[in-house]
């Protein structure tokens, strides 16, 4: 109850699967808390079947997605910054309880979240030019170069920086036009589902981002064994002998793994091209040149 | 009306192979310490080359403990322009001994000596001639100013293109300033000893190359060794799997280059003639022993038959035997493993319903050899469809619209390549953006050149060797 004797509406949190926000299938929810012990929420405890059908709409997204131009790819991630902007405050009340932060220090990080959603959505139609190239051949054929998205991408995000940190490890993967299977922060989840509010505002289609809220120690080892994600980024998994685990069963299909940290990151400094290259693959064609 | 040919065999005189080899751990051969030693021999003659050492883990430590000297001492401190001349040196006398290597290849591998000398060799100088450019400009090539090099590479090569193979690691290696341990495949050890001799006519500072041959298991210990800070092998997908589990949480940086079931795709309107001789050096060339071979020939309904009856008639001509005859177009089997696993896939052919077809085919008395074999009626889910053959064994499928190509051609969990033959422009580049492979070859196959970078999608790897992009697997970025 506010002060004024109001009882406030609070928001169910849910999973972000297909353009929709489902419930768990298991029916599973656990508690989150703020940094500083208090009672926020109750978040959809994703189970094995979640993280599957996530996968499934994430490769159906795939061809549409991919299959964008580049342009339209960057006018929907630039949406989504404006989108993010507009809901300013809300991520800020978010992550200053998620992070224990401060208003200004918690302002500065979801700012920082939104400059590089910003910086992310500008490279769409710039990294082919960057990372592709004509191939000056010992032969009469014209050869060239161009990176492509690797397909289903898997990522644990990072722990304690739960928008920040987000964005800076799935605007890269979606960015040049994979789709993406998300396990949000365990405990700092509540930041992640307001961020799929957003994706689902602005004209992203269904599937290319789906969030799961849950334990990454359950979930991740289905999207890493799993033979229809094409990839996986560790970014946010701390424990190493589960890292080595996630890394062992991502072999089963060579899948391309990111890591992760040697150190707990710092998310603020620019990020480099590194995540956008991890998830690009290089098609080389080959044409004689002729009368 | 037929021809007949002459025999008219390259001279094997030019080339001195020793009885026995040693390792070459750093600058000198060396008598393995926990090895054994095993021999190689002719596959086209089954005759005894050579014996050569199998490395045990005593002496694989040894080999990445000089090659880690070499980089602490040596090799990092070197001006990066003094590396480059060092490499240019390596091409020199690779174009110098060509013929003696490409003679070598020939006997050691089996295949023919008109592609080790036109395609293996030549591609093995030019590959060292690239990156020994790159080795002062590496502030330029994209990845900020002063990338790092990672430090001791462990590479592993396989016995299709051993030399060639070779050239493809070692070059950018050391262009980036890494020093290497190399395992040539148990099979094809010869061309990579004489390298070894060739690093001694350099005067490469020793260490920065270092040579262990051996099976599986030496190979194994080198890329499990904790003093490793890379792996590159080239090889099958089961291996590749293997290695990417036993590099799991290690800070070891990884490139696979693995196997293939590419699509060769002919759309009714391909000029026949090109097609067919595109065909045929998609998986015939190297006796198909080619992670990239177009061993799926995908063809329109509509021309199956004319391209079948030009297909077989162009398979009659091929010649078939003695590896060092520059007539040869199919040369031996590289061992009796190989072949016996081509014999086996190509009765599950049989057994399975397609109908295969050679052209009537003398094959000698001795050695390991394989005819030029075709499968027609063979659907999707026919073994010979699905798995890697690694021989000269091609199976026909066919198709009606380009999207059934598609769906067809990237049904597979392989990556590598594929092919597309059509006069129409606006198709190949549909056809090329679509399909799931890291090279596309339209209107040719089986190209291959230092500049331009080759590797696969999917199950057939990651990372990519060849021109600009073959560097970041060397360079800590």
């Amino acid at each position: 109850m506010s002060d004024d004797g109001r009882v406030a509406v609070r928001k169910t949190y849910k999973l972000y699967v297909g353009g929709a926000f489902p419930r768990s299938e298991s029916g599973r929810t656990y508690e989150v808390f703020s940094a500083h012990g208090g009672f926020l929420a109750n978040a959809a405890l994703a189970s094995r079947k979640d993280a599957r059908d996530a996968v499934v709409e994430a490769r159906k997204a795939v061809p549409g997605w991919s299959g964008a131009s580049a342009y339209n790819r960057g006018q929907v991630l630039y949406r989504v910054a404006e989108m993010l902007e507009g809901r300013r405050a809300q991520f800020v009340a978010e992550v200053a309880d998620a992070e224990g932060l401060k208003p200004r220090p918690a302002g500065e990080v979801v700012d920082a979240a939104i400059d590089r959603w910003v910086w992310y959505a500008g490279w769409s139609d710039k990294i082919h030019q960057v990372r592709g190239s004509s191939n000056p051949v010992a032969g009469p054929y014209f050869d060239f170069s161009v990176p492509e998205p690797t397909g289903v991408v898997a990522v644990v995000a990072p722990p304690d920086s739960s928008l920040l940190g987000l964005v800076s490890v799935v605007a890269p993967i979606i960015v040049t036009g994979n789709t993406a299977v998300v396990v949000a922060s365990e405990e700092r989840p509540l930041p992640a589902i307001t961020l799929a509010e957003v994706l689902a505002t602005s004209d992203l289609p269904g599937g290319v981002v789906n969030l799961l809220t849950g334990r990454a120690a359950e979930i991740a080892p289905w999207l890493a064994s799993h033979m229809d994600v094409n990839a996986i980024d560790l970014a946010g998994v701390t424990d190493e002998e589960l890292a080595t685990e996630l890394e062992a069963a991502a072999a089963e299909n060579l899948k391309r793994v990111v890591r992760p940290p040697a150190a707990p990151p710092d998310w603020a400094p620019d990020p480099g091209l590194d995540r956008m290259l991890a998830f690009l693959e290089t098609k080389t064609v080959w044409h004689p040149v002729g009368i | 009306m037929g021809f007949d040919y002459a025999p008219a065999p390259e001279s094997a005189s030019i080339v001195d192979i020793a009885p026995s080899y040693g390792l070459y751990i750093a600058g000198e051969m060396v008598d393995p310490v926990d090895g054994t030693r095993f021999k190689t021999v002719n596959p086209a003659t089954e005759e005894v080359l050579s014996e050569v050492a199998a490395a045990g883990p005593e002496d694989v430590d040894r080999a990445v403990a000089a090659a880690r000297a070499a980089y602490d001492g040596t090799w990092s401190r070197l001006p990066a322009r003094a590396r480059g001349k060092y490499l240019y040196r390596l091409a020199r006398i690779l174009q110098e001994r060509s013929r003696e290597l490409a003679v070598l290849e020939s006997i050691d591998n089996g295949k023919p000596i008109r592609e080790s000398r036109d395609v293996d060799l030549p591609l093995v100088a030019a590959h060292f001639f690239y990156y020994a450019g790159w080795a002062d400009k590496l502030d330029h090539a994209g990845f900020g100013p002063d990338p790092r090099p990672l430090g001791v590479a462990a590479q592993v090569i396989p016995w299709n293109f051993p030399l060639l193979m070779l050239a493809w690691k070692i070059a950018p290696a050391l262009a980036c300033g890494n020093t290497v341990v190399l395992k040539p495949a148990e099979t094809t050890p010869l061309t990579a000893l004489a390298f070894a001799d060739i690093c001694r006519q350099a005067d490469l500072p020793p260490g920065v190359v270092n040579i262990v041959t051996g099976a599986g298991d030496t190979g194994r210990a080198l890329v499990e060794h904790p003093g490793v800070d890379k792996v590159a092998f080239t090889g099958s997908t089961e291996v590749g799997r293997q290695i990417a589990r036993s590099v799991a949480g290690s800070r070891k940086k990884v490139t696979l280059e693995l196997g293939g079931k590419a699509a060769n795709i002919v759309f009714d309107d391909a000029p026949l003639d090109q097609a067919v001789e595109g065909i045929v050096n998609g998986i015939f060339f190297n006796q198909g022993h080619v992670c990239c071979a177009g061993s799926r020939l995908l063809v329109q309904e509509s021309i199956v038959d004319d391209l079948l009856d030009h297909l077989k008639r162009r398979l009659g001509t091929l010649r078939l035997g003695d590896p060092l005859d520059k007539n040869t177009d199919i040369g031996a089997i590289n061992s009796p493993e190989q072949l016996a696993r081509i014999r086996e896939l190509s009765s599950v052919g049989e057994a399975e319903g397609a109908e295969r077809w050679s052209p009537p085919c003398d094959l000698p008395d001795r050695g390991y050899w394989f005819p030029p074999t075709l499968f027609t009626g063979v659907s999707q889910a026919h073994r010979i469809a699905r798995e890697e053959i690694f021989g000269p064994v091609l199976s026909v499928l066919t198709f009606r619209t380009p999207a059934e190509a598609l769906e067809k051609a990237n049904n597979t969990p392989y990556g590598l390549s594929a092919g597309v033959w059509t006069e129409k422009g606006s198709r190949i580049l549909w056809m090329a953006q679509r399909l799931r492979a890291g090279v596309v070859w339209a209107n040719t196959f089986n190209r291959f050149d230092p500049a331009s970078p080759f590797g696969g999608y999917k199950e057939s790897g990651y990372g990519r060797e060849g021109g600009r992009h073959g560097l970041e697997a060397y360079l800590d970025v």
